[in-house]
């Protein structure tokens, strides 16, 4: 039984060491604050392809209902 | 699915999606895992860009069936601007995974078993734009391309979820690879990632929405 706990233990600390293992990831970057003006960014090219869709939209609405009136005439 | 030209609600939910899609999948905290590093995060971009695409296909081969049934031409351009939008999402998913792939596989195109299906799923879809653009009259026209989508869906889906997975493919969920479920596991990467499923869907489905009803407006011109 000693056996089977120490495996056991073993296997959990072996896991553990497995996530600590350090993964080379954007830390100084982001503590920067850098990583915001990215965002900044993407999201004011996110907000112009929105207006634009929205102005599509709303272009497309106008020109239906510019046939249905005529439909009606 | 005529709620794509007919409610708006929507558009305002794909816009508040994408908008925490940027936020949350730059900002959250991800898993810190070798080889993938901080490109994690593209399976907020990359990936949807591929279910968008599978679910605007789906659309479209449900109008498809529609058209066979009422042979309204109607349902036909609903069907083939689906198929615009999806190519347009599909294309960008190899472009983007090409990007991906070159970080974290060494080469833009290493002959991935899920790569070479998707691009040959793209193939069958251009030919599909060919097929349409061959054809002349009306009804003939979309009757034919009707039976090709639905038939081109039918091939899409082993093509893309079920021969990368006899084999081995640098894809996650390949070659007995458990899929999504290393990421799953973590429950940060989910949360952003299934809103952005919805939301980048969503995007799709709108610009759909408006090139089916400038199609709408230019078939009811030419048929005064």
């Amino acid at each position: 039984m000693n056996k089977f706990w120490l495996t056991i233990s073993f296997l959990i600390l072996n896991i553990r060491a497995f996530a600590q293992e350090e993964v080379e990831m954007a830390d100084q970057f982001r503590g920067e604050g850098k990583i915001y003006v990215v965002v900044a960014v993407i999201l004011i090219i996110l907000f112009g392809i929105f207006f634009t869709l929205i102005r599509l939209d709303k272009k497309i609405t106008r020109l239906e209902k510019e046939v249905r009136n005529k439909e009606k005439e | 699915m005529n709620f794509l030209i007919r409610t708006n609600w929507w558009k305002w939910l794909t816009m508040f999606l994408l908008t925490y899609t940027v936020v949350g999948g730059l900002l959250f905290t991800v898993p810190r895992l070798p080889i993938l590093n901080e490109t994690i995060r593209n399976l907020h971009f990359h990936v949807p860009m591929w279910f968008g695409m599978i679910i605007l296909f789906a659309f479209s081969v449900f109008h498809s069936v529609k058209y066979l049934s009422s042979k309204d031409l109607v349902q036909d351009l609903f069907s083939k601007e689906l198929i615009n939008v999806g190519v347009l999402f599909g294309i960008l998913g190899i472009i983007t995974g090409m990007i991906w792939a070159n970080f974290t596989w060494g080469e833009p195109w290493s002959n991935d078993p899920k790569q070479n299906a998707a691009a040959v799923a793209l193939l069958i879809y251009f030919a599909y734009m060919i097929l349409r653009g061959s054809l002349s009259d009306d009804h003939q026209k979309a009757r034919i391309s009707a039976i090709y989508n639905i038939f081109a869906f039918a091939v899409l889906i082993p093509l893309l979820f079920i021969l990368p997975r006899l084999t081995d493919s640098l894809h996650p969920g390949s070659g007995g690879n458990p899929g999504f479920n290393a990421y799953d596991l973590d429950s940060n990467l989910r949360l952003v990632f299934y809103p952005a499923v919805v939301g980048w869907t969503f995007l799709g489905s709108w610009i759909a929405g408006i090139m089916i009803r400038v199609s709408l407006y230019q078939f009811k011109k030419d048929s005064e």
